[in-house]
């Protein structure tokens, strides 16, 4: 196994490029029908999911990668991917004391301790190493709540039922290519539900982390809030920083019922490949949620800094009356770094409303695009939606599109569009150090106060976080 | 107010500089001391704006020859925030918008940059805020430009009013003001020049980049330095501006003709 060397590690502002040397359990390249029942048996899965993952390997096959997002990249080659790879321990462990302790050092390296001692105090962790995850923070305190949190492969075990009930109907098996992909081989990600009426005491975590070289990372994420319940949850990606190029396909899910509420927020920071665009991971993701009951909520909040390739536009149905979506997204790219992300807000119910904020920052040779899709049915009288959409380009190298998409099938409705771009200038750092601020912190206050509105919304621990990240990222791009 | 006796805080000695390939500086020699008030004047293109440029450490221009110190040190060790930390201020001519960004904040940042390498402790919102509205005072300046976005939006008046009040907040030992009475009415002027007035004292100095006499008329000037074609031609009191308000500035061709192609060391 590589492993990055000191000299690479500070030459890089990527901080989270190192390779945990362990053991690992992987399966051989190539997808196929018994590829996925390799991976179900592994995994000890009920019939029903088997079922669903053939039915979805079936569907794939007769699929085309879709080619109508503003990204280049060569074609992927799907029999060069390992489909599952797991640090080797037995089971998953009941205490931490247990968990091998290179795995508990990578999560503390990354800024997640997950140690008794150590954790934060108001955040429940699910940490997810390649395809497993490895341990889940405060399972037992979320119990007393009812509230159920933890990797969906236990899930599938300990609540078939609800896995089975809910598995699929927001995002169906073929809804796109790489959701189908994603449903055939997923490994591993994290299962929420809230029940009826209660508020989750507790911020919900996932930390994604990819470790091994050509695997591939398909984690599925399914979150439930009942009648009047909510949560808000947040997760985390980080990765080695290899030469080649990484799939990564996820499926996120949300059911949010009557009067329930859901915040999603995302800080992505996939390795993004390096200055001359080697390497990075391609990162297609499918997340939707679906405010089935009266009064539900759904807010997405994504922080998108990492990654060669973005492909991601987390979006809400709006069923339930009066029912309400909100995206609130930063997209950073820098160096040859490619985003095509955005949102699709769906109304079907009747005064039901959307408000989308986007702020893209593109630096370097970067191409970074906004993509967003509008859609008023004709049921949804009255329905309201609010949509800005600013872009901020540094150096001159590289490219911000707005994609904006209004269908409207509803005359007594609304549909606002804004769209702006600046453009951080030598003479403005040059003003702000002038004025004895520091050239980083200079572009972090710009920064920042271009994506004030995004920031906002964040939970607070990590507010301040997305704003260093930016800073970091956006070091010696300026000037 | 001149003092031999008084201590220099900058001296500038045989400075060229050039901003791509063109030279712009050819030879620039001046000392500043405590307590005085310095007027460089001269035409378009003669280079006062670049040396305002280049004692605030803009990257675009590049030093090729001689020296700047600045209370004993090497100005041009320093980059453009420890320059500013250190007390030297430069009032933009064309202050630059910065969307996003709180004006009381970056105002708050900057003082507490000043303040940190003076040993003072650093003042939160509040304390600032107390601050920063009894500064206001001196520019006469409305409180709602606090809460706007950096000279966002603000008419030409409002921009130079918020230098003077960013001169007032840094308490800088050395202020250079390029052409802050460009694109001012008369009361704006006059407000403007009240500020500097107020701030000016004798443990300071003001270098003021003008073309013109009508913000000397406000401000009385102890040295006026006529710059050309890169260098500082002719010194005198705060009758050469007057002087050159009557005879233009032709006669400066005329000297710069007789110098021929050799830099010339006049102070």
């Amino acid at each position: 196994m590589s492993t990055a060397t000191v000299g690479d590690l500070v030459s890089q502002p990527y901080k989270h490029g190192f390779v945990t040397d362990i053991e690992t359990e992987k399966i051989a390249k190539g997808l196929s029908e018994d590829v996925v029942r390799l991976i179900s048996s592994k995994k000890s899965e009920p019939e029903f999911l088997l079922a669903f993952r053939l039915r979805a390997y079936r569907q794939w096959l007769q699929m085309q990668s879709p080619d109508w997002a503003a990204l280049g990249y060569p074609q992927i080659d799907y029999q060069n991917i390992i489909y599952y790879a797991a640090p080797k321990q037995q089971e998953k462990k009941a205490s931490l004391d247990e968990v091998d302790p290179k795995l508990l050092e990578t999560f503390e390296k990354l800024g997640i301790p997950l140690s008794e001692q150590k954790r934060l105090s108001n955040v429940a962790v699910d940490a997810v190493f390649d395809s497993v995850s490895i341990a889940t923070t405060y399972r037992e305190k979320l119990a007393e709540h009812g509230v159920i949190f933890c990797s969906i492969s236990e899930a599938v075990k300990e609540y078939p039922a609800l896995v089975e009930k809910y598995l699929g109907t927001v995002i169906p098996s073929n809804d796109n290519y790489f959701a189908a992909l994603n449903s055939a081989v997923f490994s591993d990600g994290s299962f929420v539900f809230i029940p009826k009426g209660v508020t989750c005491p507790m911020e919900l975590s996932t930390y994604f982390r990819i470790n091994s070289a050509d695997t591939g990372q398909f984690e599925r994420t399914l979150i439930i809030a009942e009648d009047g319940a909510s949560v808000s949850y947040l997760e985390g990606c980080t990765a080695p920083m290899f030469d080649t190029n990484q799939l990564h396909a996820a499926v996120v899910e949300l059911v949010v019922l009557e009067d329930a509420s859901i915040k999603y927020s995302t800080v992505q920071n996939w390795y993004a490949g390096d200055e001359n665009g080697v390497g990075g991971i391609y990162n297609f993701v499918t997340k939707r949620g679906q405010c089935r009951g009266d009064r539900s909520h759904i807010s997405w909040t994504q922080v998108e800094t990492g990654s060669a390739i973005t492909w991601k536009y987390p979006s809400c149905v709006l069923q339930g009356a009066d029912s309400v979506g909100e995206f609130y997204s930063v997209a950073l790219t820098n160096n040859y770094q490619q985003a095509d992300t955005g949102t699709k807000m769906i109304h079907v119910g009747p005064r039901t409303r959307s408000t989308i904020v986007s702020k893209g920052i593109s630096a370097g040779h970067s191409s970074n695009s906004y993509r967003g899709l509008v859609q008023i049915g004709p049921k949804a009288v009255g329905a309201k939606n609010y949509s800005q959409c600013d872009s901020m380009l540094i150096g001159d190298q590289a490219a911000a599109n707005t994609y904006p998409y209004i269908r409207s099938q509803q005359p007594d409705s609304s549909v606002e569009h804004e769209a702006s771009t600046c453009r951080i200038s030598a003479e403005q750092l040059f003003y702000l150090q002038s004025r004895g601020i520091g050239f980083e912190e200079a572009v972090s206050m710009m920064v920042s106060g271009f994506c004030r509105d995004v920031f906002n919304q964040l939970p607070m621990e990590f507010a301040a976080e997305a704003d260093k990240l930016l800073a970091l990222k956006l070091e010696g791009s300026v000037g | 107010m001149i003092r031999p006796d008084a201590p220099v805080l900058l001296e500038i000695t045989g400075l060229h500089a050039r901003v791509e390939e063109q030279q712009i500086l050819n030879g620039v020699n001046l000392i500043v001391r405590s307590g005085e008030i310095h007027a460089v004047m001269g035409r378009n293109g003669s280079g006062k704006s670049t040396l305002s440029k280049v004692l605030a450490g803009h990257p675009a221009y590049t030093i090729t020859e001689g020296s700047i110190t600045y209370l004993g040190s090497d100005l041009l060790e320093l980059a453009p925030e420890q320059r500013s930390r250190l007390g030297l201020f430069l009032g933009f001519q064309y202050p630059v918008e910065i969307p996003g960004v709180s004006n009381l904040e970056f105002l708050r940042v900057s003082t507490n940059a000043r303040r940190a390498q003076r040993g003072e402790e650093e003042l939160d919102t509040f304390a600032f805020e107390d601050l920063v509205r009894e500064r206001l005072k001196v520019v006469q300046m409305d409180p709602a430009f606090l809460n706007r976005s950096v000279n966002e939006g603000f008419s030409g008046g409002e921009k130079k009013r918020n230098e003077i009040l960013q001169m007032a907040l840094l308490e800088p030992l050395v202020a250079i003001l390029d052409e802050t009475d460009s694109g001012l009415d008369i009361d704006a002027l006059r407000i403007v020049a009240d500020g500097v007035n107020q701030l000016a004292g004798p443990d300071n100095a003001t270098l003021l980049i003008t073309h013109y006499q009508r913000l000397l008329d406000l401000i009385t000037p102890d040295y006026v330095h006529v710059m050309a074609a890169g260098r500082i031609l002719r010194t005198g009191g705060k009758e050469l501006a007057l002087e050159l308000e009557r005879t233009g500035y032709e006669w400066v061709d005329q000297e710069l003709a007789n110098l021929g192609r050799e830099p010339a060391e006049v102070l």
